[in-house]
């Protein structure tokens, strides 16, 4: 099956390209962070995490794409979701994959990343959460290639790929609690220290991966003879509306903890410093009222039953949910649980342009790997069709 | 190749020799004395703990012989920029070393009284607990210890300290070094470091360097469990407070304040 990503029309080509372009910048900025080390970055002894690990964090997110067409399908038995499973775990796989290397990237001493295979510690989430990532990886691209051979073979799946799918349906539940669980057990960091972490992950996952599979199935629609069926999307956008709604839910429950208890241990000072300014510092302040006013004009659009059955309000409602959530939590999320320090000093981030052109070279290797899978099974499914 | 059943038995039986040998010999060859025997003169204790006391300290007048002479021990490079500075000992205002344990009508003095900062080696450390290589871990006299051979510099011990302990190597520490100490190592850029309470000093017989380096005596190091060390005494006989109590790290490092 793999020869069919290696014909395609010239815009194929060309995107494929465009994203090799992107890999080749991002791969020459890494080899300059390499040789002289996490100080071309804009982290600090005080903001340790920054743009790395805040897409790592927004991305397993997006890994959610699969168990929210796989458990419809699976459980509920929504026809519909049928054509786009593959989609949905094809996505998942990309995801993933951008995931470990954002991870990769964001390490001192890279070479030394089998320490923790040789060294297993299970006191470490972080150990944990390899281990789920990695499991949820195989599941999603086994399960996606065989399905989509036998289709191309015409022949029925064999047992084990329905097994291994209800197996990845809860494995998928554990990728965003263990991703969540990294920052809720930390006893400094108030802003991250909140039981409601967890159910946050879930519920800004299952918005932003089904929102993410749905402008992908436009562009699907858009530039192959396969049509992911207009039910399957009205299904997706019926579950975007709701993980949104609870995602706003969830953070607004944030803001009253903090703000009613007053008590400065539930992250006061980090709303504060995220959404007004704190000491005079306020780096973050237009780009969390982006977020907020993005997740307003995505509700407005996914609750309203017009324009959510529009494709051109859907869209734009897709859109916003996505960019939406990437500032929160890709952004507002990490970085905030680090303002104010452990001296209750502001330190603020900014990434630099080397960090931001490594960022956009894995969001680039991540959609390359993505165009050729979907490459792939859209030219069976227009085969099969 | 033919391999006759008289071939393939010999190889068999070697490979299971060779198997057994070792646990064998492990078994019965090993002594009681660990491979690296300790130095006579080395100190030891249950769990090591240390007290400042900030009636004596004279840091507002100039005083930097704590920090400049752990630091030189340590081979901790200067550098200048604040978000990349590497420190393992360092002075704070009250207010900043004591978030939420001050109030509005305290007097300036104390409020801006400085106070020396350093790893709390706690007695349940979050780093040790989310490191994911074991870099970080914990000796049996309580001391939080690094090994930079093995850290991988993902930093997820940084947010875990509550208490800013920790820096993190942004770049090559080296050229930082103004007079580099051969008797300790220097790290490389990507890892992160932080105090270790002298453990080469300890093993050497010396109390930390901090501590022997303080002209005023506002500085006290001994084992916590031992009822007739300096540190006991004093903790029995002065108020003292610890830094964040209420996150439950249990921190090993105690403060005098007036």
């Amino acid at each position: 099956m793999l020869n069919k990503a290696l014909s395609g029309s010239k815009g194929y080509w060309s995107w494929v390209v465009f994203l090799l372009i992107l890999i080749g910048l991002g791969f020459a900025c890494y080899l300059w962070q390499l040789n002289k080390g996490l100080t071309i970055t804009g982290m600090s002894r005080d903001v340790s995490w920054g743009l790395y690990i805040g897409q790592f964090t927004f991305l397993v997110g997006v890994a959610a794409s699969a168990v929210m067409v796989v458990l419809p399908y699976y459980l509920h038995n929504v026809k519909v979701f049928g054509k786009i499973t593959v989609l949905g775990e094809f996505l998942a796989v990309s995801a993933i994959i951008m995931c470990m290397l954002f991870i990769f990237v964001d390490l001192g001493k890279p070479m030394r990343i089998l320490n923790m295979i040789l060294y297993p510690t299970p006191n470490s989430i972080m150990f944990w959460d390899m281990v789920v990532l990695s499991g949820y990886l195989l599941l999603n691209i086994v399960i996606g290639w065989k399905v989509l051979e036998c289709e191309h073979q015409s022949v029925t799946p064999p047992h084990w790929t329905k097994i291994l799918t209800y197996i990845s349906i809860p494995w998928a539940v554990s990728i965003h609690t263990v991703t969540a669980f990294l920052y809720a057990g930390l006893p400094g960091r108030h802003y991250w220290l909140t039981a409601i972490m967890a159910a946050r992950f879930l519920a800004s996952a299952f918005a932003s991966g089904p929102a993410l599979l749905i402008l992908l199935s436009y562009i699907v629609r858009r530039f192959s003879k396969f049509d992911p069926g207009k039910e399957a999307i009205q299904k997706l956008a019926a579950i975007v509306t709701y993980a949104m709604i609870v995602s706003v839910f969830f953070v607004g429950l944030e803001f009253f903890t903090a703000f009613y208890s007053r008590a400065p241990e539930h992250g006061m000072y980090t709303l504060q410093y995220l959404f007004a300014g704190l000491d005079g510092y306020s780096k973050l302040v237009p780009l969390m009222w982006l977020f907020a006013v993005l997740a307003v004009v995505a509700l407005i659009l996914l609750i309203n039953p017009k324009t959510r059955s529009n494709d051109s309000g859907l869209k734009i409602a897709c859109v916003a949910t996505f960019v939406s959530l990437w500032i929160e939590k890709g952004l507002g999320l990490v970085v905030g649980g680090f303002i104010p320090n452990p001296f209750e000093r502001v330190t603020e981030y900014a990434p630099t342009v080397p960090e931001v052109l490594i960022t956009l070279g894995v969001w680039a290797v991540g959609f390359l790997l993505l165009t050729i899978l979907y490459k792939i099974a859209v030219s069976v499914k227009e085969e099969t069709a | 190749m033919e391999i006759s059943r008289r071939h393939f038995l010999k190889i068999g039986g070697i490979c299971v020799l060779g198997l057994v040998a070792q646990p064998l010999v492990k078994a019965f060859a090993q002594s009681d004395v660990s491979k690296a025997s300790r130095d006579p003169k080395a100190l030891t204790g249950k769990k090591w703990g240390l007290v400042f006391d900030a009636t004596k300290c004279k840091y507002s007048e100039g005083c930097r012989e704590c920090i400049l002479s752990c630091h030189r021990t340590h081979n901790v490079p200067a550098i200048d920029d604040k978000k990349e500075e590497i420190k393992w000992i360092w002075a704070e205002p009250y207010e900043n070393a004591f978030p939420g344990q001050g109030h509005e009508y305290i007097a300036a003095e104390i409020k801006e009284k400085p106070f020396i900062v350093l790893c709390n080696h706690c007695t349940d450390p979050p780093c040790v607990r989310v490191c994911p290589t074991k870099a970080t871990f914990k000796r049996e006299d309580g001391i939080v210890m690094m090994d930079y051979h093995r850290c991988i510099g993902c930093r997820f011990c940084m947010a875990a300290c509550p208490y800013g302990a920790r820096s993190f190597n942004f770049k090559d520490p080296r050229p930082f070094i103004k007079e580099e100490n051969k008797e300790y190592p220097t790290r490389e850029k990507g890892v992160v470091e932080k105090c270790n309470f002298c453990v080469e000093r300890l093993d050497a017989g010396l109390m930390p360097a901090c501590v022997e380096a303080c002209p005023h005596k506002a500085l006290f190091f001994g084992d916590l469990e031992e009822p007739g060390s300096d540190v006991s005494k004093i903790l029995r006989s002065h108020y003292t407070i610890q830094r964040k109590p209420e996150l439950g790290t249990r921190p090993n490092v105690y403060y005098i304040i007036v």
